[in-house]
């Protein structure tokens, strides 16, 4: 068995993604996400690697976007604000169809808003960062382990579709030290990068990494193209986690670290004799729909509790497509929620139905 | 019979959607006359900006990159950085270098990024239909500034080759111009010296080329040629800025 070494959230993912073969960190710091940038700093000279902090976040991006054209497995990562500056690079990396990993441990916003936890990016990070149709694939790991196995993941997936996947946490999971093994799960087999500029070596025609369709049933063509690959995605890559669900009459659900609050509201409430279950996305986006319909003639109400004033659950009423009632409870501002906030909240809920 | 001028190899056999009288043709020959000179094709990578050049990557043969506008002096230095035996160039106008791309051109020079920027200054915004650019010259009129520059206003132009000068990180930085043959051939050598500087390691190489854009001046080609000559000269005098490349 691997041995076990206690670590930091964000050097987690730092190390998982050396593990999974990235040698370019472009970055630029901010809070609560910094640990990332200087693990990387130290380590990415000792292997090789590159590491750059740029002047900015617009131009980190860009320099993913760069490395990424070139073939390389590249990585940034940041937190909320800066994440908004990343919008531009992100959209261009999709309209490009180039891999690239992208990490926000996100803060409290809106504005320079505050830097404890939240996961009011939502939206942003699920409903298209930046301009145009596009998607990215959103990775919400709960646990220090999780982050290890969903980076790894990351990166897989992002050469698989070539596109750009988001790994999402918040500053309580960047932030948290646990217990971890490095063993990571066994890759995808992936295509070579034909398309890479990397120069042609006078061996082949030029390649040309772009996004620009002057034309528009060029551009509709290659969206649309684009579209049959996230529908692809949505079909297969969707992943949920269920807890005590079987008999489950009232359903909790939520995401990252709030999931792991949600678990323990679940445990009292069985205690109590409220039978709870609970459901977890891996993947924000896809969402894992299909998990959230098979409880439709099942339970009685769902309560969806985040750290936002509620944005996953609109994306929960649209799964059940509102045939059962969806409840909310959420902090913000950088507030967590207590267990016995959801336990009140999921009472209140039971008792009025009852 | 005997071959006396053709095309270069490292420009693709299309044709150029540039305006008659602009000067984008030229400084492309000089590009591509210069990667065929140093036998690089194979190895180069040419980053497009976004302005009216922002179709080179149709037009030259090695492998070419679009990117955001502004950020090509960003995504060269993540091509680059992969694989530091490539040449990386970008190509770029003077709205794209320096005013939106501001950061990144200076950025890139101040860390002797190890890559070539052809900046093309024309003093104004082509593809947009002629705005106000960072480099339009005190009263010069367009259809941002339709009174003229006014520089309590509007400010001042920056002399982007004096500018990025000041910096420790450049190895060479030229200003050169395209309105004649002597100028042409002045900037073929100074292109020419940018990419050699790259390829020996040396670091961050610009060259400044002063360009014409009759379309958008008002002017006829040949006209345009001596608005250059008696306004932008000028301002922005020809000549090396920064030469640490026989170190």
């Amino acid at each position: 068995m691997a041995e076990k070494v206690l670590l930091k959230g964000n050097e987690a993912i730092a190390e998982a993604a050396i593990l999974s073969g990235c040698r370019y960190f472009f970055g630029y710091p901010i809070t609560p996400q910094t640990e990332i940038s200087a693990y990387m700093a130290k380590r990415m000279p000792k292997i090789g690697g590159v590491f750059l902090q740029a002047e900015s976040e617009i131009s980190a991006c860009n320099m993913v976007y760069g490395a990424a054209a070139a073939g390389a497995r590249v990585m940034t990562s940041s937190s909320s604000p800066g994440i908004s500056l990343k919008a531009e690079a992100i959209s261009y990396i999709a309209g490009a169809d180039l891999p690239a990993v992208v990490v926000n441990i996100v803060r409290a916003g809106p504005g320079l808003g505050g830097i404890q936890p939240a996961q009011s990016d939502y939206h942003q990070a699920t409903k298209g960062l930046g301009h145009g149709d596009y998607k990215m694939i959103v990775l919400a790991p709960s646990s220090v382990q999780e982050i290890i196995n969903l980076t790894a993941e990351a990166f897989d997936l992002a050469d698989f579709y070539r596109m750009p996947v988001m790994i999402i946490g918040d500053g309580m999971l960047g932030q948290m030290m646990e217990p971890v093994t490095f063993e990571l799960p066994e890759g995808r087999k992936l295509p070579e990068k034909t398309w890479a500029t990397n120069g042609t070596g006078m061996k082949r025609p030029h390649n040309v990494v772009n996004s620009l369709y002057i034309q528009p049933n060029d551009l509709e063509r290659i969206v649309l193209e684009r579209n049959k690959k996230y529908q692809q995605i949505q079909e297969t890559e969707a992943k949920a986690e269920t807890y005590c669900m079987e008999d489950a009459e009232y359903m909790i659900t939520a995401y990252g670290s709030t999931a792991r609050i949600a678990k323990n509201a679940v445990d009292e409430l069985r205690e109590q004799g409220i039978k709870a279950g609970l459901i977890r996305p891996i993947t924000l986006w896809p969402f894992p729909e299909e998990t959230y319909k098979q409880y439709v003639g099942q339970v009685k109400a769902i309560l969806s509790v985040e750290m936002s004033l509620g944005q996953m659950v609109d994306d929960v009423k649209l799964a059940v497509e509102s045939k059962v009632p969806v409840h909310f409870y959420g902090r913000c501002g950088g507030n967590i929620p207590y267990p016995n906030e959801i336990i009140q909240k999921m009472k209140e809920i039971a008792g009025g139905i009852a | 019979m005997k071959q006396v001028f053709k095309k270069p190899a490292a420009l693709c056999d299309v044709p150029l959607h540039y305006c008659p009288g602009c000067t984008h043709g030229i400084v492309h020959r000089l590009v591509a006359e210069v990667i065929d000179e140093l036998g690089i094709e194979g190895k180069t990578i040419g980053v497009a900006p976004v302005g009216c050049s922002v179709f080179a990557y149709d037009y030259f043969n090695c492998d070419m990159v679009e990117a955001a506008h502004g950020r090509a002096p960003a995504v060269a230095t993540g091509i680059k950085r992969t694989n530091l035996d490539n040449i990386v160039f970008t190509y770029q106008g003077d709205g794209d270098l320096a005013a939106i791309g501001t950061a990144e051109t200076v950025h890139a020079a101040a860390r002797g990024e190890n890559i070539t920027i052809i900046f093309i200054n024309n003093a104004i915004y082509g593809m947009t239909g002629g705005q106000m650019a960072p480099t339009t010259l005190p009263g010069q009129v367009t259809q941002t500034s339709p009174y003229g520059r006014n520089t309590e206003t509007q400010g001042f132009p920056i002399r982007v080759s004096e500018m990025l000068a000041t910096l420790d990180g450049p190895a060479y930085i030229e200003r050169v111009a395209v309105d004649c043959v002597k100028n042409i051939n002045m900037a073929k050598r100074a292109i020419k010296k940018a990419f050699t500087c790259q390829v020996e390691k040396k670091g961050f190489s610009l060259v400044e080329v002063v360009s014409t854009c009759p379309t958008n001046w008002g002017l006829s080609p040949e006209e345009a040629m001596n608005w250059l000559r008696e306004n932008m000269l000028p301002y922005y005098p020809l000549g090396v800025y920064c030469d640490k490349t026989s170190k």
